[in-house]
């Protein structure tokens, strides 16, 4: 089985929405296991082993921006709103009342996207 | 505030959200290309080009003992469809009016769709895009009136591409001459045209209305790219006591990387 984290019958799902079923699962826990690096890395006493961990958690934070990469090419939304609050530099919030402002919380794109159906 | 210049709009968010569900619905119903060719981005408003992986070699280089070339790309060009709405449609929207007109949106939904759908299928010279039938080096396959011969002439179109090497599944993009005619004929065993072509094809039938003819071409993936910088977004313009002008707008670029993974089938 690709996943236990399924909340619908498999059979009802496109296989689509399976795959990025899968790049979000894969994103939570690369994030996890950087998180739990970061927590290791300042608990233990070794600075070699610090060291270690430190190369091993950046490495997690690879994997998930090229997961999250994946996702934002097959998610219209998604990138509409990365597009919006990633790599600014005023207040978040401020991002979110001036997309707001707009009407469309994504810069006015529709997001229609690619419609080729799952398989096609 | 980007380049659509919303928030300038005398346009509540009620409204705007009835807007956008129109244009949206509108442009899956319409829009063909995006069902049978890939679809890359969206890239970004200030995405100006895509490149193409080839050179131009310059005829001399900067200084002696020294080459140049030019990359070749693929420019974006930007597609605008306006229209006008009244405002007080618009306000009545706010005092719970369940069914404003606003066709003025569905045409201009229609209207930028067969915009995109031409440049995919047919091109675009004054922008100098090439589109699937013009781009491919096949003869194209010649169509006639009696819809009971369509499977017979999709599979010739299909019979190139294997020829060719172009494996499927295939796709077909029907104009209106056909579409409604096929849609409408069987078989002699009763059989509908339309599901014989989708067989045949190992693909989706899709009704173009921008398609002249019909175009039969490979959906393996790679061939045809349809890159968008901006999807379809609505910006505003202008407003008086009466109207508010808005419009629909994207930015895209087509290219044919495999332009024989495609086949014409045309009218005399």
């Amino acid at each position: 089985m690709a996943s236990e984290g399924l909340h619908e019958s498999a059979d009802l799902l496109s296989a689509e929405t399976i795959d990025r079923h899968r790049a979000i699962t894969s994103i939570m826990e690369e994030l996890a296991a950087v998180d739990w690096y970061d927590q290791r890395v300042n608990a233990t006493g070794s600075p070699d082993l610090a060291e270690v961990l430190a190369h091993n958690r950046d490495e997690e934070k690879e994997h998930a921006a090229m997961t999250l990469e994946w996702l934002r090419r097959r998610d219209p939304v998604l990138d509409g709103h990365l597009r919006t609050y990633l790599f600014t530099e005023e207040s978040v919030v401020a991002e979110e009342h001036e997309a707001e402002a707009g009407g469309d919380g994504g810069g006015g794109s529709l997001g229609v996207g690619s419609l080729r159906e799952a398989g096609s | 505030m980007n380049h659509l210049f919303r928030e300038l709009a005398p346009v509540s968010d009620a409204a705007w959200s009835e807007i956008e569900s129109e244009a949206k619905r509108a442009l899956e119903n319409f829009l063909a290309a995006r069902r049978l060719v890939d679809f890359t981005g969206p890239h970004g408003w200030d995405a100006a080009a895509v490149p193409l992986g080839t050179l131009d070699k310059l005829a001399r280089g900067p200084v002696e003992g020294v080459e140049g070339a030019r990359r070749q790309i693929q420019p974006y060009i930007e597609l605008r469809a306006r229209f006008a709405l009244l405002r007080q449609e618009l306000d009545a929207i706010d005092r719970g009016h369940k069914s404003p007109d606003l066709t003025p949106v569905v045409d201009a939904a229609r209207s930028i769709a067969q915009a995109e759908d031409k440049t995919v299928f047919h091109g675009y010279s004054e922008a100098g895009l090439v589109g699937v039938a013009d781009a491919s080096p096949h003869e194209a396959v010649e169509l006639g009136d009696k819809f009971g011969e369509y499977p017979r002439w999709v599979a010739t179109a299909v019979a190139k591409l294997r020829d060719a090497g172009v494996e499927g599944p295939y796709g077909a993009a029907l104009g209106p001459r056909c579409y409604a005619g096929i849609l409408e004929t069987t078989e002699d065993g009763g059989y509908p045209v339309l599901e014989r072509l989708r067989l045949i094809l190992g693909g989706p039938v899709v009704y173009a209305p921008a398609v002249d003819g019909a175009v039969v071409l490979s959906m393996r993936g790679d061939d045809f790219e349809l890159s968008c910088g901006e999807d379809v977004s609505i910006g505003f313009e202008s407003a008086d006591t009466d109207q508010v002008r808005l419009y629909l707008e994207e930015s895209l670029t087509f290219h044919a990387h495999t332009p024989e993974a495609g086949v014409a089938l045309r009218y005399p």
